[in-house]
């Protein structure tokens, strides 16, 4: 299997605080893939250490067999694009001035956007269902569309990866389902590897063929929906009590939560 | 009504020719538009010409520094002096005097007074490999109360007759009091201006978030001190010739992000025309409104500049 990215043994945090311990994971060319794991497990500052935004204290990341130390961040930008979990911003930038940024890494400095690369900004405004907003000032749309503009601008980085940190938190489910629905379908008709960060394991059931589900900063489990989302591995991490059963329509596994029961396991 | 945005360009290009027309005629003797092209209001005409570059020079310099920090502490307090140019230079000002300047050592002393402040500011920011805007502006806040007490501390305990004379500086002048001086802070501030210029696009991945200009592949620890250096140098040689200048720094980035919108591309080069017409119509106003008197242009561009924006803040119901 050829792998796109691979991040051999990296451990890193926020100042003297190691937040992910020796983690090595791999994301092959085409995949779709989960993070899950409860808050504080690490999920956004792996994302942000694969990528070198935040610096390993150990270990390193390889992309499509080059070391991404080695690279210029330029070059990385041309390759993988990040949408944040945050995209409150406080300047009124019009919709469409925020996707042509995703232009920056392939123009130089003192270089103009070109006819092409107004192109590429309308076609992702497009895929995103956007471009009826193009006009629009940035800071007065809703969640939703907020969120689609800043995967329109992550898709005119023209990435071959795309790293989504949390992308459905702040959405209802109408919504969250059609973001989901959209990096399903970039994933299989552009061919773009998408990792993406999810709260929701349910959501991470549906659409991710690949889960990987962090504790304490290390990869607690990781596979197949079937193989992760077993009630034995959610109860551990999360320390909740779960049934997991099935989706009826995709047979998924769909986990049910239980509330007032004890974490009390049978030996 | 909703201007469209070729003509809010026409219309501050309108405002700005119409600016330089009233400083031109205005002033102890006021020269009529049919007769200022003759001989005769030559010298007068040449003066008032000068003082209108360098209005121009300062405030487009100030205006752009403004930008440029606002956009990279993504703060919109900040302005041109926050990294402590305005003390370091006073400082260096004051002990030019103290031990006695000469014609060029003042100047010298202020400009380097002010680069060693910024030098400074940032050191104490720097934490590790990065500078967060946070401590920036803190560092900045500090270093400045700090210079200002040693300041204060100097001129009181000193009688030095010339020192009253650094009383210009506080609230500014645009006297012009040395042509070659004003030519070289002119060069310094066009180049530190095309400099920040180049950044523009950097300068808006910079204003949604430093984490985002980071995944578009922009260096900004780099960018940061690229642009703090130009800022300092621009906002350290004003400084010398001009003292400190509130305001056209804090609240023309303000105004024009209203008129154009925050789009750095955009923003920069209507800055510099919003900075020099609010500059030229202080200064026209300061040299006329108690003639012979001379009001110090910061008071005006502060009595001018609080107004309007507050009427462009009601109107609008959006800081930024």
């Amino acid at each position: 299997m050829e792998y796109l990215l691979q991040a051999e043994r990296i451990s890193g945090g926020y100042n003297e605080d190691t937040v992910v311990r020796d983690v090595s994971l791999s994301f092959a060319r085409g995949e779709l893939a989960g993070i899950i794991g409860p808050n504080g497990s690490g999920k956004s500052t792996l994302l942000r250490l694969m990528t070198h935004v935040l610096h390993p204290s150990a270990g390193r990341t390889m992309y499509a067999g080059a070391d991404i130390k080695k690279m210029s961040a330029r070059d990385l930008a041309r390759r993988v694009a990040f949408v944040s979990q945050d995209t409150t911003i406080h300047f009124s930038f019009k919709v469409w001035e925020i996707v042509l940024m995703g232009r920056t890494p392939h123009l130089g400095r003192m270089q103009f956007e070109t006819k092409k690369d107004f192109a590429i900004a309308e076609r992702a405004m497009e895929l995103t269902d956007t471009l009826h907003l193009k006009n629009k000032e940035i800071d007065n749309l809703s969640a939703g569309e907020r969120q689609r503009v800043f995967i329109a601008k992550a898709l005119a980085q023209e990435p071959e990866l795309l790293f989504l940190d949390e992308p459905t938190s702040h959405l209802d489910v109408g919504h969250q389902i059609r973001v989901l629905d959209l990096l399903k379908k970039l994933n299989k008709e552009k061919s773009i590897t998408i990792v993406i960060v999810l709260h929701d394991l349910n959501l991470a059931s549906e659409y991710c063929q690949r889960i990987v589900l962090l504790d304490k900063g290390s990869i607690f489990a990781q596979g197949s929906p079937e193989e992760v989302l077993t009630y034995e591995n959610i109860e551990a991490v999360y320390k909740t009590v779960v049934i997991v059963d099935r989706n009826k329509i995709s047979s998924k596994p769909y986990v049910v939560l239980v509330s007032g029961k004890e974490l009390c396991r049978p030996n | 009504m909703k201007l469209s945005f070729k003509h809010k360009i026409i219309f501050l290009g309108l405002a700005f020719m119409a600016a330089v027309a009233l400083g031109l005629m205005k002033g102890s003797v006021d020269l009529p538009l049919g007769k200022l092209l003759s001989a005769e209001y030559r010298p007068i005409l040449m003066l008032r010409f000068l003082r209108i570059v360098m209005a121009m020079i300062v405030g487009s310099g100030l205006a752009v520094s403004g930008i440029a920090l606002q956009a990279v502490l993504r703060n919109p307090l900040a302005d041109p002096y926050l990294l402590g140019t305005s003390s370091g230079a006073g400082l260096g000002a004051v002990i030019a005097i103290v031990m006695g300047a000469g014609q060029y050592f003042l100047p010298a002393s202020a400009f380097i007074g002010a680069i060693v402040c910024v030098v400074l500011v940032y050191m104490i920011a720097r934490q590790g490999e990065r500078t967060p805007a946070q401590s920036m502006i803190l560092s900045g806040v500090i270093v400045s109360i700090a210079l200002s007490g040693i300041i204060v501390f100097i001129v009181s305990s000193s009688t030095d007759e010339a020192l009253r004379g650094l009383m210009w500086w506080i609230w500014g002048s645009l006297d012009i009091y040395d042509v070659k001086l004003v030519s070289l802070v002119s060069a310094i501030v066009i180049s530190g201006t095309a400099a920040i210029y180049a950044f523009a696009q950097d300068l808006n991945a910079m204003s949604i978030g430093e984490e985002e200009a980071k995944h578009l592949g922009i260096d900004t620890e780099a960018v940061k001190k690229i642009l703090f250096l130009a800022t300092a140098l621009i906002t350290a040689s004003l400084v010398c010739v001009s003292g400190i200048i509130g305001f056209v720094g804090l609240v023309i980035p303000h105004m024009m992000r209203f008129v154009v919108g925050p789009n750095h591309r955009v923003l920069i080069p209507a800055s510099c025309l919003g900075g020099a017409i609010l500059m030229i119509v202080s200064d026209t106003i300061g040299r006329t409104a108690a003639s012979p008197l001379e009001i110090p242009i910061g008071v005006v561009t502060a009595v001018i500049g609080a107004p309007v924006f507050i009427i462009l803040l009601k109107t609008r119901q959006k800081v930024i």
